[in-house]
């Protein structure tokens, strides 16, 4: 049995530890936001925070999520009924086309503008170099990032901050 | 305004459903009670094939095309409701279910008489040719770039037109008015004389009497209000909180999972399956051996090879199981294949020149070329190519009680839906294809075998099977994008005028017209000689074009260079009798400053390509630096005839861009031992964002025919990309890709030609 916090939320899930976390958020608890991209960690769509950091759940093991808090595209949002700004500004900036690779583009960015309210082009570039769109949509990704982060949404926090 | 490609088959007025559905068929014999069934609700009301009206003002545009990122659904919508005056905040879409009543005819029309004028009393018949030429090839395909300008002009302007005629004609009838004397704004009707108004809805009912138009009038350019202008597209918002519905996303009660494969060397199949490990592991059902399934015979369908299949209660188990079997396979008899062994073989086939067909032949080449003062020659080669689409393969599937219902993402539903039904040999009434979003498609998600493995699977062990392949298997048992060697040899007169251009190439599939040049050259002899190999053809974005827009693009810039001129003015000043074509250059090359100096180190390049009916010049500008290319800056001007969606042909573009360059710096499958070596996204590489170059794409509408928009941004960019390389090494790239060693020693070893 592993007991681990995903969305807020307490799961507890019987299954083999090794299985990756990719797999059980999909197949166990039916968040089938996060994707199913490459299975080794090369492509991103399958990426999900931990503890408010990016990993690639198609290689984490589900053992390593146990008591650890879990955050998928479903849960970026903190209600379902408003957006977060990098949401709006993926819509702003119309950036999904076939749109699969996309919950994971933006849990790549939420990792990002946590750590970074002002990102440089670098600072995208590197926070961002794991994940493929093979729609090319990376200059729309890159621009609805700025968008956001300069949103209220960062600029309080930032000011919470300090 | 009035040719026969501005008309539907709009000829029956028809009550569908207790009088509150009304609708309108597209051919004879009225399909819409049939139709209504699988699309209209009891709130809805369907006019025409491709749309219905909802009592609460709604308009749903039905559209018989999928999804893969494109966006065709808004621009199909956005088509229909300008031409219907509808209110654009009330339109949405959903695409059309996949039953052979919604075989897309207006695809059929335009691919058929593509630009062809046909005087009004042969009409009918071509029409009636049309319809039976869709039904037979079960056209539902999404593909060649032909959303817009195929079912978009014919198919959903023609219905949005006549059904605003029909709604006028209703209210001149309810108010005694004469049909001229209302107008029509945003889904309601007004009669200025009288101050009468109302919505769409309130005479849709009605409009079932009216007879339906013949020749419905569009609308001209200056009176569109939708098309052409920036909508957000519809399905975006699904995309950005994890909702959008994917066929792997579907769970079924009691479903297993699976995953599959088959012989690495193509033509091999399974000898033996050890399977011991694999029973050993948690959670595996079973082991399944599922047989080769020809494709039933039925038209563009393709064989599915031998499978070996792992059944599982998950994914992961399915995964660990198959990786666990020993399984010997049959040889093929290609197991000595190699790419090299592969272009060897096209180089004897070319030299031997048997069989070889000509694509055009123009004046008296053999004098030309002894009669001139320079002559050329030089050998290009592409490698094979795999889709790679961000979602691999998977189906999911349910057949039981002699029925299959199938979740499937794919380019072409009705033909799906035929093969599945083949391979379980069932009646095609009998399977259900539910089509979901697409997580890309690029030509690969048009061949069935995905489909069909998993609806065998589903029959075999009884239960619902979602089968989803690794990304290996994806990558080695793709259709793939050919390998091809083309060969050419120029001549230049004393002036430096080009005069006669000779090419012979391995491989030919489609367009036709992808090895022809849009310079004037008065001696030319193109043609192409067979060299059948065993890796299996696949559609790939662009096709024929993603080849040779590379191979005459970058011969032109050699015959240039060697002209002693700019290879954007040779261009230009063979482009004179070719207005469109020269006005995408020029603006490329002012967009770009192409007069501009650039540092030492750095290049431009320029291409130009005309494909799927739309112009594309581009303009790359690179930094070559210890070997490595970075590609900085991209221009790209692009003539559609005129830009449904604006915002919509820019990503395409974009998209377009990205993956040709993709494909020009990484893409490589190497064939070794008769099987793809590569296997993932580490040694098949995708372009990632820090290497992504800045694109400015610009529009120009020139208001020729309409043209495709997913496909022509990737043909242009390869050649472009390896003009500007020459340009800032004097390296000239003949073989792709560009990361390949040897160029990168032959860059590293460069002195700067720019000197």
């Amino acid at each position: 049995m592993i007991v681990m916090k995903v969305n807020g939320q307490e799961q507890r899930v019987e299954v083999d530890p090794s299985t990756p976390l990719l797999w059980v958020i999909r197949e166990q608890l039916g968040l089938i936001g996060t994707k199913f991209g490459c299975g080794i960690a090369q492509c991103g769509a399958c990426t999900v925070q931990l503890n408010g950091a990016s990993i690639r759940s198609c290689v984490t093991p589900v053992a390593a999520a146990e008591g650890q808090e879990i955050t998928t595209i479903e849960g970026l949002s903190a209600d379902t009924d408003t957006l977060h700004p990098l949401q709006a500004a993926w819509i702003q900036h119309q950036v999904p086309q076939c749109g699969y690779c996309q919950s994971g583009q933006l849990m790549s960015a939420a990792s990002l503008l946590a750590t970074n309210a002002n990102p440089s082009d670098d600072d995208i570039n590197a926070a961002m170099a794991g994940n493929i769109c093979r729609c090319g949509m990376y200059g729309r990704i890159k621009s609805a990032i700025k968008t956001a982060a300069s949103s209220d949404f960062y600029n309080a926090a930032e000011v919470t901050g300090e | 305004m009035n040719k026969w490609t501005r008309r539907g088959l709009l000829t029956t007025g028809l009550v569908v459903g207790g009088g509150l559905a009304v609708g309108i068929a597209i051919r004879p014999g009225n399909r819409l009670p049939g139709l209504a069934k699988h699309v209209a609700s009891d709130h809805e009301t369907l006019l025409h094939t491709w749309v219905k009206l909802g009592t609460d003002d709604s308009i749903t545009v039905i559209v018989p095309h999928s999804e893969m990122g494109q966006g065709a659904g808004t621009a199909l919508a956005q088509m229909l409701a300008d031409e219907l005056d509808a209110d654009w905040s009330q339109v949405r879409f959903e695409e059309a279910p996949a039953i052979g009543d919604f075989a897309n005819h207006s695809m059929g029309r335009g691919m058929l008489l593509a630009g062809v004028e046909l005087p009004d009393m042969v009409v009918p018949s071509v029409q009636g040719l049309m319809i039976k030429t869709a039904q037979a090839l079960d056209l539902q395909i999404t593909g060649g770039s032909l959303s817009i300008r195929t079912t978009g002009e014919y198919g959903m302007r023609v219905a949005g037109a006549a059904v605003k005629q029909m709604l006028i004609e209703a209210a001149a009838i309810a108010w005694g008015v004469s049909p001229n004397s209302i107008e029509a704004r945003e889904s309601k009707l007004y009669h200025p004389a009288s101050g009468r108004s109302g919505t769409y809805a309130e005479f849709a009912t009605a409009a079932a009497d009216i007879e339906p138009p013949v020749t419905p009038v569009l609308k001209t350019p200056d009176e569109y209000s939708i098309m052409g202008t920036h909508v957000d597209r519809h399905d975006i918002p699904s995309k950005v909180d994890g909702t959008a519905q994917f066929a792997m996303d579907v769970q079924l009660p009691g479903m297993l999972y699976a995953t599959v494969r088959r012989a690495p060397t193509f033509g091999g199949g399974v000898d033996q399956i050890d399977d011991a490990a694999t029973q050993g592991i948690d959670g595996v059902r079973e082991v399944i051996r599922l047989p080769a399934v020809d494709g039933g015979g039925i038209v563009g369908a393709y064989s599915v090879p031998e499978t070996v299949a792992v059944v599982a209660k998950s994914y992961w188990a399915a995964k660990r199981g198959i990786d666990a079997l020993d399984i010997a396979w049959t040889k093929s008899g290609e197991e000595a294949r190699s790419s090299e062994t592969i272009f060897a073989q096209f180089a004897r086939d070319i030299a031997s020149g048997v069989d070889r067909q000509a694509d055009v032949q123009l004046g008296d080449l053999p004098s030309a070329m002894t009669n001139a003062a320079l002559t050329l020659e030089a050998e290009y080669q592409v490698p094979y190519l795999a889709h790679t689409c961000m979602e691999p393969l998977n189906a999911t599937a349910t057949v039981a009680d002699g029925k299959c219902e199938i979740w499937v993402g794919c380019q072409n539903p009705l033909g799906f839906r035929s093969e599945v039904a083949a391979a379980l040999g069932f009646e095609v009434e009998n399977v259900t294809l539910h089509n979901c979003m697409m997580g890309g498609g690029f030509g690969r998600k048009a061949v069935a075998d995905y489909a069909v493995q998993a609806a065998q699977l589903s029959a075999k062990v009884g239960k619902p099977v979602q089968l989803i392949w690794s990304r290996e298997e994806d990558i080695r048992q793709d259709r793939y994008r050919p390998a091809i060697t083309s060969q050419f040899k120029g001549a230049i007169d004393a002036e430096g005028n080009l005069i006669a251009w000779e090419n012979t190439y391995v491989d030919k599939h489609e367009p036709a017209e992808a090895p022809l040049i849009p310079y004037q050259v008065t001696h030319q002899d193109i043609g192409h000689v067979a060299s059948p190999t065993h890796v299996p053809f696949g559609a790939w974005r662009s096709v024929d074009h993603s080849q040779h827009g590379f191979f005459t693009e970058s011969f032109i810039d050699e015959i240039a260079h060697a002209a002693g001129v700019d290879p954007y003015v040779y261009r230009a000043e063979r482009l004179k009798d070719k207005p469109r074509h020269l006005a995408v250059l020029q603006k490329a090359a002012k967009a770009a400053n192409w007069d501009v100096p650039l540092a030492s180190g750095q290049g431009r390049g320029i291409a130009l390509q005309e494909s799927f009916g739309t112009l594309v010049a581009q303009v790359v500008e690179v930094s070559v630096a210890a070997g490595q290319t970075q590609v900085d800056r991209v221009v790209a001007v692009v003539d559609p005839g005129f830009a449904i969606s604006p915002d919509g042909l820019t990503a395409q573009i974009e998209s377009g861009i990205i993956y040709g360059l993709t494909a020009a710096l990484y893409g490589e499958i190497t064939i070794e031992e008769g099987a793809v070596k590569e296997s993932n996204f580490h040694d098949y590489k995708a372009l990632r964002m820090p290497e992504a170059p800045l694109i400015e794409t610009h529009i120009i509408n020139s208001h020729a025919t309409t043209g495709g928009a997913g496909e022509p941004g990737t043909p242009g960019i390869a050649p472009a990309l390896a003009n500007a390389v020459f340009d800032a090494t004097g390296v000239r790239v003949r073989r792709l890709p560009l990361n390949r060693p040897e160029i990168k020693l032959q860059l590293e070893d460069s002195r700067v030609a720019k000197a």
